[in-house]
């Protein structure tokens, strides 16, 4: 295991506050009517989240986050603005709001946007991967994307990681075992023990840890990361944790039994990382309330700023799925 | 010498690797091997680290393109069989199929459906699926029908930087044989008069232009003059010359292999009946598969698909209007 290093925590913890201050800024929104759609928040996942998004290097790896990785999106390098944007309805925003919510990203930057179909990123960031290596470019190279407990269970995921175990690809799965797939449980949604059994299977590395604890995310995370990179081929980290929202705030979660609200995993994540870092002297409170008024600040300037930009306007809009004209000469 | 229609699909993939560092192929049995059908025989030993043999994993082999495509790679994938692509279909019409409008990045992605009906293939290895590609958004779909289309339209489709859906026919790959393989080079989109005539149109696509021409050679015996029209590629659908032959006619029937509801000839109809109602003398006609899995049989199969026999017959019905 790496021994933990205090600016990676401190940067880990930092994108974890943003991340959950804008996503209760969301919330808000959401609850006045002033977003369209749903809206997907990562609450008591962010630990996980951001040590992700911490322990890839921004322009050389790629990363394709999933509906709850608001945290991981910010430390690899997501402005807030995208975010709000797309939530909003800008039409600055990267998907000229012709996708919504956590249906972003800047694949240009290493960082695709997800669509809806669960395990679908996994195959695709092997694919980033794999032309990294015919382009020789590939060395020292990481690709990671996140799942839910629920993806496990589909062939994408499956034909994916085997496909990057097959291929030997530095690639980092991460799997959020949050214990309900929108309202299913676990046990209705795989036999096996603990998710990471499967690795052995698959062939390709296996790692569990509790996703509430900030250090234990920091280091075995970072652990699957450098494993990678080294060129251990794919990584699979198992983090265990419990979804502290609904599935989408459209959902109050009321199937999820108090006994698990008040179990070990009904605890917060960034209330135990705040701990962890004033107790490790690795930040102080005085420090860590300067950031979340910054953070704070920030956010509402790119609620404000996407508040004030164009809606898309349908009679402006170009109503083309393909950039070819045709008939199609090769230039 | 003569070459045949999967001669050309193997040049023109061997013409990109040699060409176009950025073309690399991803499929089942595709490397040493050579494919189930020999398409890319011999180009792992040319481009030894461009050709992979991919596990049986149809879901990732586009997902990996997809990726691949965004790194700036110019993959073309191999489905064994096009039936094969259904466990893929998420992957290209949600992943593929939406991601230029939706992130402003095109994919520049070939997928390989070898299509269509042989003998005893029965209802798995026998399918056509162009209509099912075609309904969606951001997909190019292309159907050649001759040996120079199959090597120009390939080279074409991994030149452009949309996803294309490259429907092969398998019954074509050694049956339909050419002098050369680079004839005649026509655009993507842009459809083409296999055989001029006045008395009506049989719009068609693949294996079915052939099939339609020997309809259209026994009917000239009663001195009929029948049009065909090769769309070349379904989507986009070149409605123009679709039109302009049928204002020369006045009569269409619309001829497919694959399953009759909805689909290419549908379209086909429907564009026509809304844009050229004036031009018709006839009720334009469909004729399709029948409405069954693609039977093993050669006797039941010879009698699922459309044949120069239920062509004529249509044909016959439509000039008796």
């Amino acid at each position: 295991m790496i021994s933990l290093d205090g600016e990676f925590l401190r940067s880990a913890f930092r994108s974890m506050l943003k991340a959950r201050i804008l996503e209760n800024k969301l919330s808000s929104l959401y609850k006045a009517g002033k977003i369209v759609g749903g809206v997907y928040l990562g609450k008591g996942q962010e630990a996980v989240s951001g040590c992700l998004g911490t322990a890839l290097i921004q322009g050389k790896d790629c990363f394709a986050p999933l509906i709850r990785d608001q945290a991981g999106r910010t430390a690899f390098g997501e402005p807030l603005i995208d975010c709000t944007r797309t939530y909003l309805g800008s039409v600055e925003g990267p998907m000229k709001v012709r996708d919504g919510n956590i249906h972003r990203g800047r694949p240009h930057k290493g960082m695709p946007a997800m669509i809806s179909h669960l395990g679908a990123q996994v195959p695709l960031i092997a694919g980033m991967l794999f032309a990294k290596r015919l382009k020789g470019t590939l060395d020292g190279c990481v690709g990671a994307t996140c799942v839910g407990d629920g993806a496990t269970s589909t062939g994408a995921f499956h034909e994916g990681l085997n496909m990057a175990a097959v291929e030997k690809l530095p690639m980092v799965v991460v799997i959020a075992n949050n214990q309900f797939a929108y309202s299913t449980p676990n046990n209705r949604q795989f036999a096996c023990g603990d998710l990471v059994e499967r690795a052995r299977g698959y062939g390709v590395g296996g790692y569990s840890v509790d996703g509430t604890d900030l250090m234990a995310c920091a280091s075995v995370i970072g652990e699957a990361v450098k494993q990678a990179r080294l060129g251990k081929g794919p990584q699979m980290v198992v983090a265990h944790l419990l979804r502290l929202s609904g599935h989408g705030e459209h959902d109050d979660g009321a199937y999820v039994p108090d006994s698990a609200r008040a179990g070990y995993y009904g605890r917060d994540c960034i209330e135990i990382a705040i701990e962890q870092l004033v107790q490790g002297g690795y930040a102080s409170q005085a420090e860590i309330e300067a950031w979340r008024e910054e953070f704070s600040e920030e956010v509402q300037r790119a609620v404000a700023q996407a508040q004030q930009e164009a809606l898309p306007d349908p009679y402006l809009e170009n109503w083309s799925a393909l950039s070819t004209t045709f008939p199609y000469i090769p230039s | 010498m003569s070459v045949t229609y999967i001669d050309a699909i193997r040049e023109a993939q061997e013409d990109l690797l040699r060409e176009d560092d950025r073309v690399f192929l991803y499929g089942q049995d595709i490397a040493s091997f050579g494919g189930a059908f020999k398409a890319t025989k011999g180009l792992a030993e040319a481009y030894p680290n461009r050709v992979f043999d991919s596990p049986i994993s149809e879901d990732a082999m586009i997902g990996l393109a997809v990726g691949a495509a965004i790194e700036g790679m110019r993959p073309i994938i191999e489905m064994q069989f096009a039936d094969f692509s259904s466990i893929a279909f998420n992957q290209i019409v949600n992943q593929a199929a939406t991601h230029y409008y939706r992130t402003g990045m095109p994919i520049p992605i070939t997928v390989r459906l070898p299509s269509g009906g042989t003998p005893g293939s029965g209802p798995f290895h026998s399918q056509s699926m162009e209509g099912l590609y075609a309904q969606y958004p951001g997909l190019v779909v292309v159907t050649p029908a001759t040996v120079s289309d199959a090597y120009h339209m390939l080279i074409d489709a991994v030149k452009m930087d949309d996803p294309v859906i490259y429907c092969e026919h398998k019954f074509l790959y050694r049956w339909l044989k050419a002098k050369s393989i680079k004839g005649e080079h026509l655009p993507i989109g842009q459809a083409r008069i296999a055989r001029p005539g006045k008395h009506a149109t049989v719009v068609t696509y693949s294996a079915m232009v052939h099939e339609a021409v020997r309809a259209a050679d026994r009917l000239q015996q009663d001195g009929w003059e029948i049009e065909v029209v090769d769309l070349r590629s379904v989507k986009p659908l070149d409605i123009d010359t679709v039109l302009a032959s049928v204002a020369r006619t006045g009569r269409l029937l619309a001829v497919g292999e694959a399953f009759p509801w909805g689909g290419v000839t549908a379209e086909v109809v429907s564009r026509v009946t809304e844009e050229g109602f004036h031009l018709l003398d006839a009720p334009p006609q469909r004729l399709n598969s029948r409405d069954t899995p693609v039977p093993y049989h050669p006797k039941l199969w010879a009698a699922h698909r459309p044949t120069p026999e239920s062509i004529s017959e249509a044909l016959r019905k439509l000039l008796s209007f």
